[in-house]
Parts: C-alpha cells; structure tokens; sequence
C-alpha cells in the first residue's frame, strides 16, 4: 500500500510540471491588434495595421527562453483617413515601394514579476534598425494567453515623416504603439 | 438718428465680430479642402475649426441677446413683404450661424479628427468615427455654407439698397456712421 502510494506520489511529482507547464506558440491573429496613436496639431490621432504575422513561443516558466518576431504588412496601415492611408506609402513616410514590412525581433524577455515583463529587441523600420525596450504583459486564459504590450517610438529615429514632414510641431515625433498578442498553448 | 433706431453695442460688436470671422472661415474652408496633404493643410483645417468654434460661441451669446432683447424697429416706409423677409432671413442667418460650426464640428468627430480649440482645450466628439457619416456631414456643412453665401448676399445687397437708393440710414443702425446725439 505504502509502495503504491510513494508510485502515485512519484509519478505525480513527475507528470506535474509538464501537465502546467504551456508553451505558447500558436498566435491567434483574429484576436491580435496593433494600434498606434499620435498627435496631429495638438489632436490625437488613432491607427492601427490590420496585417501582421507574429512568431513566437513563451513558457512563462522559462521566459529567459522566450522569443517574439513581428513582421507587419505595411500596406495594411490605417493611418486615421484615406487621405493619410495614401500619403503614407510615399518616399517621405513608410516609401512602401521599397520597404513594404517593419519587423519587430526579439533578443532578451526578462520577468520583472507579476506577470510583467520587459523585451527587449530590434525593430526595423524603413531600413533603420532601433533597439527598443517594449514592457509586456501577460494574462494566461483558458482558451489563450493574452499579451499587451505598448510603447513610444520617435518616428524621426526611422525617417518617417522626412523633408516638410519633419516638422513634429504639426505631426508629433512621439508615436504610442499599443498590441495584444493573443496565443493559445500547446 | 435716434438711438432707438440703433441695436446696442453688444449686437453691433457681435454682428461685425461673427461676419469677421465668417468672412476668414469661408474662404479657408474652400481653399484648404483643395490643397494636398501636407503640415500647412493640417494647420488651415485646423485654424479654420477653432475659427468655426469662435463662431459658434460668439453666435450662441448673439442668439441669446436676441431673443431677450427686441431689435430697433424697421424705419416707417418699408413695405410689409420686406418686413417678413427681412425677419425671415435674419431667422435663418442666426440658425445658419449656428448650424453651420456645429456641422462642422459633427463631421470632425465622424471623421475620427477631435476639435481641440487653439490646441488646448479638446471638444468632446459628438459622434463615433464612421467614415460615411462623415462624408455625408461634410456635405451638410458644404450645402450649409452655400445656402449662408446665398443669404448674404441678400441681406447685405438689401440692406446697401435700402441705404443708398431707399436713402434710409440703415447702416447706422449696425454702427456705421456717426452717433447721432439725441
Ligand atoms: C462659421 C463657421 C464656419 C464656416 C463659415 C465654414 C465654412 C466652410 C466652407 C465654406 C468649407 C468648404 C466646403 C466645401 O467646399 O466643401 C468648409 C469646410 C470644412 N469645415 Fe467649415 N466652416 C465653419 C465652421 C467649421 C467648424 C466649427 C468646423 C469643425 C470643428 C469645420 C470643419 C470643416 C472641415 C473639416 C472642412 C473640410 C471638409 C472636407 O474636407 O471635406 N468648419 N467650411
């Protein structure tokens, strides 16, 4: 009796982890956003990209093992009107013809504890390349994970917005950039 | 003439004060609605909404002097059908002066673009963003502002009429000219 319940007790103790342990890999792109607001002569403006693909795998118990990619189809952008949708493909803005994604990868996620943590990575952006830190958080679920993350980028730092665009007085340089990655385990 | 014949000063101030800035929105309004986008465009939108909101402000403490206060009245010798259309355009120049900024500032918030007055002071958005909504509004305000041009017209051809070929001194009674002691 007393060997059969050290088994269970063993075997449990050896099926637990794994059975809690959920990797994070399969994104859930419907219920993913990306969002970005700026100012525009002192008035805030909302966009977002409706088009983007995210590689990623994230073990909450081994987030140093993390990783994100992001790679965002520009040509989906939702710049506030049709009238900016069209300006900002141009040469002065994203000059889509030429670089048509941004990519977002990651090179370090560190716990910072409940449930927070920072990622580190590299985004690419008109051909310029920028380290930025990105605070996320995670939010397990039942069906899916959900991680929302939100950050400022200058848009001078990537050229976007060059020659008369320039002037942040009219269009600010500070960009918030807001996503939610949705992901379901394994 | 007498001071009787003479709005007051508060209804003078805003009448010259509100065409004033009607005389600057309007023309803005059509220019800056046909220049590509660029930084100068999105600051004419903007000075033309604060203009536009200036309006409405000084329109709605004009309506409200209006309706606590009667005017001066019509020299003797105006003929009855001039009466009611003189009062009848007036009415509408007064919806107009109102409807016109709120138009304005309705199809703003369906075009998702808030008003934030002189870039401080953020005006709530009336309505969601819905792009068809606002196309329809900016064709509200369009057919608005055409209906406003056609009115003033009018009311500035009648009241000149009146003056130089009626010889009544009806500009006086919007200030123009001297003061008459009484
Ligand atoms: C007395 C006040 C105003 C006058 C006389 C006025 C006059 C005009 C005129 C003549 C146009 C050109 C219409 C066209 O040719 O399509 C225009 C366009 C416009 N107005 Fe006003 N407006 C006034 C107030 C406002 C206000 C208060 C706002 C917003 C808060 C506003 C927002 C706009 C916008 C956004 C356009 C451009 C429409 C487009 O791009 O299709 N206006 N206005």
């Amino acid at each position: 009796m007393t060997r059969h319940l050290a088994l269970i007790a063993l075997l449990a103790a050896l099926t637990a982890p794994a059975a809690h342990a959920v990797e994070y890999r399969t994104v859930l792109p419907k219920q993913s956003t990306i969002h970005f607001e700026f100012r525009q002569m002192g008035v805030p403006v909302k966009g977002g990209f409706k088009r983007f693909t995210t590689q990623m795998v994230f073990d909450p118990a081994k987030p140093e093992a993390a990783h994100a990619q992001i790679e965002i189809d520009l040509a989906s952008i939702d710049a506030g009107s049709a009238e900016a949708d069209d300006e900002s493909a141009g040469k002065l803005w994203f000059n889509r013809s030429a670089y048509p994604k941004a990519t977002f990868v990651s090179s370090q996620i560190r716990a910072l504890g409940n449930n927070r943590y920072e990622m580190r990575g590299t985004l690419t952006l008109k051909g310029r390349s920028r380290d930025m830190v990105v605070p996320v958080t995670y939010a397990p679920g039942h069906s899916a994970a959900i991680f929302d993350g939100s950050f400022i980028l200058k848009r001078l730092d990537f050229g976007i917005g060059e020659g008369l665009w320039a002037d942040v007085a009219t269009v600010a340089n500070e960009v918030r950039v807001t996503f939610r990655i949705a992901a379901s385990g394994n | 003439m007498s001071r009787a014949m003479r709005y007051s000063t508060l209804a003078i101030a805003l009448h010259w004060l509100i065409a004033l800035l009607i005389f600057v929105a309007f023309p803005l309004g059509v220019y800056m609605h046909e220049l590509p986008l660029s930084p100068d465009k999105l600051k004419l939108y903007s000075y033309h909404k604060w203009i536009g909101i200036m309006v409405l402000l000084l329109a709605a403490i004009r309506v409200s002097w209006r309706m606590t206060h009667t005017p001066p009245p019509l020299p003797a010798g105006i003929a009855a059908w001039q009466r009611h259309a003189s009062s009848a355009v007036h009415g509408l120049l007064y919806l107009l002066m109102i409807a016109i900024p709120v138009s304005g500032w309705l199809m703003s918030s369906a075009k998702g673009f808030q008003t934030v007055w002189f870039g401080v002071l953020p005006l709530p958005d009336l309505v969601d963003k819905n792009r068809e909504l606002g196309d329809l509004l900016a064709g509200v305000h369009k057919a608005l502002n055409f209906t406003l041009l056609g009115l003033v017209i009018l009311h500035v051809g009648a009241a000149l009429q009146h003056h130089f070929i009626g010889r009544q001194p009806f500009l006086q009674r919007m200030g123009w000219g001297k003061k008459e002691r009484t």
